[in-house]
């Protein structure tokens, strides 16, 4: 039984990634994840905003004040060297990379192109086996047109493809007018592979406060719905590695969506809400479910009901749609 | 050898030396010598040794008498220990200055010589403090300049160590402490070659060590002490001939020759000046300039004061001195002479009688002062004093810089006269504190003083006000020495960084012609000469001067730096001072952002570099008409309205022109008057906020927040609104206890606002369709500043609400009542001011303030102008400070005086009884004053009484009227910072809580000691990143409440505003009606937080929440009736410490420093916030119930 799988160019023992998350932050935290079968992971991300923004702030924290009154020129001691943001994930990086044996994938999370684009060589310079971009655009100028926000991605791929060596992974939304188009011009660029999908926090609103507030879902496995037909009908259509993220808390769940044609699936929620020990119960669970239908190898089933190799080609388009609507009209008792 | 050249400043310079040579600091923050305290701590925390390769123990102390404590002991147990300090701080450590000078132990403090406090106190330079301590034995080395201070420092140390006589190295506070010059860094070698292992040995081994035991600290009888005293005579004769070679060994290894006393021109002058301190460079360059225009004039610099050697005195005089100017910086009020000018006298005599007298004739010697309170010290003035000594008979005593017109001590003297060639870059640069114009002119100072083989100089000057102060950069730079230790009054380069500040006083002033002027603006190089005033556009066509115009504010918005323009500016004084090529300047601007930034980013590196570019090609010259076109004048300092003597005196500190008031024009003993905030507007803010009626629910949440007293709620008739300006707003009085027709106004002072915004973070009511839209929001200030003049002007006229009508213990009626502390200089978003002007709303009429020295002291008392103000009655806080540490004591004070007088005006109108009448007499010594009403009748019950009692006119009667105020409550409220409450002052606040009396004590408490910039006290809490600190500090917070808790009788509040604040209006209130000590003790935000001071409140809130700070009352009363006396006002915690305190810097900051130790730290803090909670929960819950 195979259950190893490559993701740009990485050998990996088993297509479960555990994604960026609080959980892959510290050394000690990757180091339980590894020991439990993750064969890579995605580091916590490195943002934009941490980069451009955090450190003026400090910056301007530390600054404020001072040079305006005689008895008080400065209000924080200048001993020491601070660790900006992005320095402390660098940092953490090399040691991740150092304490681990699998591969480590780092993540830049970011959406306008900038200086902070910089910190992929830095990343690769500290060790990492690949890279995510997570390019995480809500767009809210009503005159940049979806030309320019798709331009905002080749834009930034473009320019990290062509400043760093390791792998890149580009995570993108699924909101695109044509996700197909999107997907090729992000292959023109370079990308190695598609991570599919960000998941976007939509805030809600505090009645009490009468405030918005962040909210965190975790997903749940009918959320792999989305990638699973997205990377059914990008495979083999486009020259890329797809990662399926989004929903992943079952070997079922990695089945489909290896079968639709992903090449690693990802972990958060599932891991969140089971345990490290979750990776162990699915990996042990994909091989009594490849046993039991006799399959050799997670190669031999991957892209198996994508959309050219779908038996059933037309339910993952339209005409789903209106069966659907069909089925729920016949056993509608209203 | 080739040594690195920097740009330093005094304080840094003297640090540097004394954390190479010592093994222990002991420190105490106090102005001007906190920096050299930051610093070593600043070196041991970056892991610097001392030149024997090991890290020198810093450790902050709770004063200074403390330090000199731990110094002492250090001492005695044989490490080489230092200390900083200044001015009072010095005073404190006087008792064991003589200790360790009677125990002959080898040390040197470092002190930036400030001036006293008298009638006022003062945090700038002259002698007074350094000269109180003369009598302790200790040796006195003065430095004159920056790299004296490095020279000096070393050389004092090696001194003490071959002489056994303890040390004071000083220098001039502000001026040489504060002046940033390049100077040649002493090495490690060098200071190796100063000091022999064999000293530091004997000093070790004169240490206490229970392996060979001695006793010292003995008490000496009638029978031996003076003999004793006699022992120490050789060493001090030894001393000055070893200070002498020591000085020759450093000119060995440096080059760098200084003498006890080095006297400076011809050797056959006739006239001389003897000084010490910064004022000899001046001199030097003014008998330069003198003797080259075909003078004889000579100086004699006194380095080494005490021990003063008579013939190392005379021998460097030349024999034909006929005249003798000796300036003292300090005053000794009733003394013979300054003591220079004793001393040198003395040396006279002495030398004519023991026969060692070198002079033709006795010269006419003459004592002066000049420079107190880094008052000025020009060529002009020494050049006066000079012509002074032509005279037959010079004026004795004389003073220099200033007009006396009342005991006619000043000379004239010339301001024309100058000195100074033509080829010095001369620059002034006016910003504002808030826009880096300082920060970017040390780095132009380090870029032109490291990068080219200038001399380069930077002296900065700062406003009185904590918030929207102004900074002027006095900048020089050229080919030689430069030794002008005074501002620069003719510039060759102007910069103006903030366009508002051409209408607060006249920027070109000080131009010279042919001068180069910059100008910050938003207008145009073709717009901008028809906005100029003509005093501007006269200047620019007389003096001919060259006019550059920038918008920085754009080229910084659109670069992405917001508000910083520091870059910008700087890089426009490069590329048109001409200093250096414009490409060579804009190299090394690159080259600093580089070095500055890196490590922040190549986005950041990026930005700048982006800013830097574009500030060139933004920089426009202006073509300068010939016609004048502009409007006349600059505003008035202050209105036409103000008294006379704010128009006189007060209008001319703030004008700029406070060096020109005379001597009668002073108080003669610090007495000011109050409420003249008022008069002075100062349109700092930029945004202010607007009131909408229509959403206002009118809680008065805003007045209560506002540190300014700058958004004010009242209640009026709606007949009072007749005439009324055009653009005021009122609406219908909420509240069934406002009579029909009654109207409430919210008005902004918009003159008077800094815009700090906590108003409208706190407001509460939101527009319902509009929810961004609150009852007040910001805008620009400019186009509503007539308007809201008006509106301003009318709404003080409309009546205050009657006192007697408004529910004072709440927070929608304390607001009603009439702030008398108003418009102070601090901090846009202060958390303390809000406390402050609560108390004055409750109990001002009756207030009498001790105020420890601190920001509530700056802001309280630092002229030009006060804010704390009258009622129409004339009524107010009288307000006073004695010292940082014995405020407490202070206040006791005024409760001893108030009792003791209101027992002896019942006594005499016992007396008097028959004339006043029993039973007036009887109900006012009888009279209950529990409450506002109660004391208003007595005070009518009073004047009836005085009205009988005025006409009587005797003896008795006369002694009854000079006390009987004190018949009438009167409110003690003694207030400070949690560095006078938690650290120096706090065993005079605990015995004052022990005495029972009744005082009310206010502790502001930052957890940190804000005025002098951020260091750690006791009340810092855990983890927290403050000066002193610097890797957080280790230990929690002491409870100071619980403390005070234990001794029973004790009313204690615990309060936070932002998070709750009815119980603090309500914790006030009981305060003051207890009649024994109570104690308050008021959560305050601060700058030295790092945080926005706009959330400042928000930040009450989560300090609450997460029970980091918890809100209680213990009110002995309720104990008397039987109840359990504390309150427990918080609720139980529902969120993580984390959640608060990583919204300021001070912890966030350790975050980045060391992870692991902040989280640690953070997690600590959330265990015992919890822990106090429960524990206080648990004695809140205690049944008091006889059963």
């Amino acid at each position: 039984m195979r259950l190893s799988t490559n993701y740009m160019g990485l050998e990996l023992k088993n297509p479960l990634v555990p994604s960026a998350s609080p959980l892959t932050e510290k050394l000690d935290k990757i180091k339980i994840l590894e020991d439990n079968g993750a064969s890579a992971v995605v580091l916590f991300s490195l943002f934009e905003e941490q980069i451009e923004q955090e450190d003026s702030t400090i910056e301007h924290f530390m600054d404020y004040g001072t040079d305006s009154y005689a008895e008080s020129l400065s209000f924080f001691p200048q001993a020491h060297e601070y660790l900006s943001g992005p320095q402390d994930y660098l940092e953490n990086l090399r040691k991740i990379k150092e304490g681990v044996d699998i591969p480590i994938i780092a993540s830049l999370n970011g959406a306008t192109p900038g200086g902070w684009m910089q910190y992929a060589k830095k990343i690769q310079e500290a060790g990492a086996d690949g890279l995510e971009l997570n390019i995480h655009y809500l767009p809210v100028d009503f005159n940049e047109s979806s030309a320019d926000v798709e331009k905002r991605y080749t834009d930034i791929v473009s320019w990290v493809k062509s400043n760093v060596d390791i792998p890149v992974a580009v995570k993108i939304g699924s909101r695109f007018s044509s996700l197909p188009a999107m997907a090729k011009a992000l292959e023109g660029v370079g990308a190695d592979a598609l991570v599919m999908f960000n998941r976007f926090y939509h805030p809600d609103i505090d009645l009490e406060k009468l405030e918005t507030k962040r909210q965190i879902h975790l997903s749940h496995s009918r959320d792999i719905r989305l990638p699973m037909r997205w990377i059914s009908i990008l495979r083999g259509n486009v020259n890329m590695n797809f990662a399926a993220s989004g929903g992943v808390h079952s070997a079922k769940d990695v089945l489909k969506l290896v079968m639709s044609g992903a090449d690693v699936t990802m972990l958060t929620s599932g891991l969140m809400a089971y345990g490290p020990e979750l990776i162990k119960t699915i990996e042990a669970d994909l091989i009594t479910w490849m046993d039991e239908n006799e399959y050799q190898s997670i190669s031999q089933m991957k892209g198996s009901m994508s959309l050219i190799h779908s038996p059933k080609p037309q339910t993952l388009v339209r005409d789903n749609y209106m069966r659907t609507l069909l089925d729920f009209q016949a056993n509608n008792k209203f | 050898m080739t040594r690195k050249m920097v740009t330093i400043d005094g304080n840094d310079a003297a640090a540097y030396i004394a954390h190479k040579t010592n093994e222990i600091c002991a420190i105490y923050p106090i102005t001007p010598s906190s920096n050299m305290g930051e610093l070593a701590d600043a070196f041991s925390a970056q892991g610097r040794t001392n030149i024997w390769g090991t890290i020198p123990t810093v450790e902050a102390m709770q004063s200074e008498g403390g330090a000199a404590g731990a110094v002492h002991g250090a001492l005695q147990t044989g490490a080489l220990t230092t200390t900083f300090t200044a001015s009072q701080g010095l005073l404190l450590m006087i008792p064991n200055m003589y200790k360790i000078a009677g125990e002959l132990t080898s040390t040197v403090f470092h002190v930036s010589a400030r001036s006293l406090a008298a009638q006022a106190l003062s945090i700038f330079g002259d002698h007074s403090d350094v000269m109180s301590t003369r009598a302790t034995g200790w040796a006195m080395l003065a430095a004159n300049s920056v790299q004296e201070v490095m020279d000096s420092a070393l050389i004092a140390q090696s001194s003490t160590l071959q002489t056994r006589v303890p040390f004071i190295h000083f220098f001039d506070g502000f001026r040489t402490s504060h002046e940033v010059m390049k100077i040649e860094q002493l090495e490690d070698e060098d200071i190796r070659g100063m000091i022999d292992d064999e000293w530091v040995i004997a000093h070790r081994n004169r240490g206490m060590n229970p392996n060979r035991p001695v006793l010292r600290g003995t008490a000496q009888n009638p029978d031996v002490y003076f003999q004793g005293r006699e022992t120490v005579n050789p060493y001090y004769e030894a001393a000055p001939e070893l200070v002498q070679k020591t000085m020759d060994r450093f000119a060995k290894i440096t080059g760098r020759q200084y003498h006890l006393f080095d006297y400076v021109g011809p050797e056959d002058a006739e006239r001389i000046i003897i000084i010490m301190g910064s004022g000899a460079e001046t001199v030097e360059e003014t008998i330069n300039h003198m003797n080259a225009s075909g003078e004889k004039v000579g100086m004699l610099k006194v380095r080494l004061f005490r021990p003063f050697s008579i013939k190392h005195f005379i021998s460097a005089l030349p024999a034909s001195v006929k005249k003798i100017a000796v300036l003292d910086r300090t005053k000794e009020p009733g003394g013979a002479g300054e003591p220079m000018y004793q001393d040198v006298i003395t040396a006279f005599a002495e030398a004519k009688i023991e026969d060692y007298y070198q002079f033709e004739e006795m010269p006419n010697i003459v004592g002066g002062r000049y420079g107190l309170s880094s008052k000025e010290f020009t060529p002009a003035m020494i050049k006066t004093i000079y012509d002074e000594l032509n005279s037959a008979r010079p004026k004795n005593h004389f003073t220099i810089g200033i007009n006396d017109d009342v005991s006619h001590t000043s000379l004239d003297y010339d301001p024309e006269y100058r000195t100074v060639k033509g080829e010095v870059f001369r620059g002034l640069f006016y910003g504002l504190g808030s826009d880096g114009t300082v920060g970017a002119n040390k780095n132009s100072i380090k870029i032109i003083g490291e990068g080219t083989d200038n001399f380069a100089q930077g002296h900065f000057v700062y406003d009185s006000k904590k918030s929207g102060s102004t900074t002027t950069s006095h900048l020089r730079f050229g080919k030689d020495k430069i030794q002008s230790t005074y501002l620069i009054d003719k510039a060759n380069f102007i910069a103006c960084h903030q366009y508002e500040l051409l209408e607060q006083f006249d920027v070109l002033s000080k131009a010279e012609e042919g001068a180069t002027f910059l100008l910050n603006s938003h207008l145009s190089k073709d717009e901008i000469w028809g906005a100029l005033s003509r005093v501007y556009q006269k200047q620019i066509i007389d003096k001919k001067l060259k006019f550059y115009v920038i918008n920085a504010v754009k080229v910084a918005q659109e670069t992405g730096m917001g508000m910083r323009i520091n870059t910008i500016m700087q890089t426009c004084f490069f590329a048109i001072s001409g200093i250096l090529s414009k490409e060579e300047s804009i190299a090394k601007i690159k080259d600093s952002i580089k070095k500055t930034y890196s490590k922040k980013g190549e986005a950041v590196v990026e930005k700048n570099f982006h800013a830097v570019d574009q500030s060139v090609s933004n920089l426009f010259q202006v073509d300068v008409p010939t016609t004048l076109n502009g409007s006349d004048a600059l505003r008035l300092i202050v209105p036409e309205a103000a008294p006379e003597f704010v128009q006189k005196v007060t209008a001319e500190i703030i004008a700029g022109r406070g060096d020109d008031l005379p001597v009668s024009a002073m108080p003669n003993d610090g007495t000011w008057p109050t409420a003249t905030t008022q008069w002075e507007k100062r349109n700092i803010a930029l945004e202010v906020p607007v009131w909408e009626p229509d959403i206002c629910i009118q809680c008065n949440k805003c007045a209560m927040v506002c540190p300014h007293a700058a958004i004010r709620p009242k209640i009026a008739d709606e007949k009072a609104f007749d005439g009324s300006p055009a653009t005021i707003k009122h609406v219908n009085a909420r509240g069934k206890e406002w009579e029909a027709g009654s109207e409430y106004i919210l008005q902004v002072a918009v003159e008077d606002c800094t815009g700090c915004n906590l108003c409208v973070e706190i407001c509460p009511a939101r527009d319902k369709s509009n929810l961004s839209r609150k009852a007040i929001n910001m805008a620009d200030q400019r186009p509503l500043r007539e308007a809201e003049r008006a509106n301003w002007d009318f709404f003080l006229d409309l009546p205050e609400v009657d006192r007697d009508n408004i529910k004072h213990a709440s927070v929608k009626g304390s607001q009603l009542l009439q702030p008398l502390f108003e418009f102070s200089g601090a901090c846009v978003g202060c958390g303390e001011t809000p406390y402050v002007k609560l108390t004055s709303q409750l109990f001002g009429d009756r207030m009498v303030i001790a105020n420890a020295t601190g920001c509530s002291s700056i802001y309280g008392g630092n002229l030009p102008t006060t804010p704390w103000a009258t009622n129409d009655a004339g009524r107010g806080p009288t307000w006073n400070n004695s010292l940082f540490e014995d405020n407490a004591e202070f206040g006791l004070g005024y409760r001893l005086t108030i009792d003791k007088h209101q027992v002896h005006a019942a006594e005499l109108m016992t007396l008097l009884k028959d004339d006043i009448g029993a039973e007036l007499v009887a109900s006012i010594a009888n009279a209950s004053q529990a409450n506002e009403p109660e004391i208003f009748e007595q005070r009518m019950r009073v004047k009836q009484m005085t009205d009988i009692v005025e006409k009587l006119d005797t003896p008795l009667s006369r002694q009854l009227l000079s006390v009987a105020d004190n018949l009438v409550k009167k409110s003690v409220w003694i207030m400070g910072g949690d560095g006078w409450a938690y650290d120096i002052g706090y065993g005079g606040l605990d015995h004052v809580l022990a005495s029972g009396k009744n005082v009310n004590i206010l502790v502001l408490d930052t957890e940190v000691y804000s005025n002098t910039g951020g260091q750690k006290s006791k009340a810092t809490p855990l983890g927290a990143v403050a000066k002193f600190a610097a890797a957080g500090k280790p230990s929690g917070k002491k409870d100071l409440g619980m403390m005070a808790m234990s001794y029973k009788n004790v009313y204690v509040a615990s309060v936070a505003m932002g998070s709750n604040d009815a119980q603090t209006v309500r914790a006030f209130m009981e305060a003051e009606a207890y009649e024994g000590p109570s104690l308050i003790i008021a959560y305050s935000q601060c700058i030295a937080h790092g945080i926005d001071m706009a959330k400042g409140m928000d930040q009450q809130k989560l300090a609450v929440e997460s029970a980091y700070w918890t809100l209680y009352r213990y009110n002995p009363m309720l104990a008397i009736e039987g109840k359990n006396p504390l309150t427990l006002d918080s609720k139980p915690p529902k969120k993580h410490v984390r959640e608060y305190a990583m919204n300021e810097t001070r912890f966030s900051i350790l975050s980045r420093i060391d992870p692991e130790l902040s989280a640690k730290y953070i997690e600590a803090s959330d265990v015992a916030a919890k822990e106090k909670y429960e524990y206080y929960a648990k004695l809140a819950a205690i049944s008091y119930d006889e059963a």
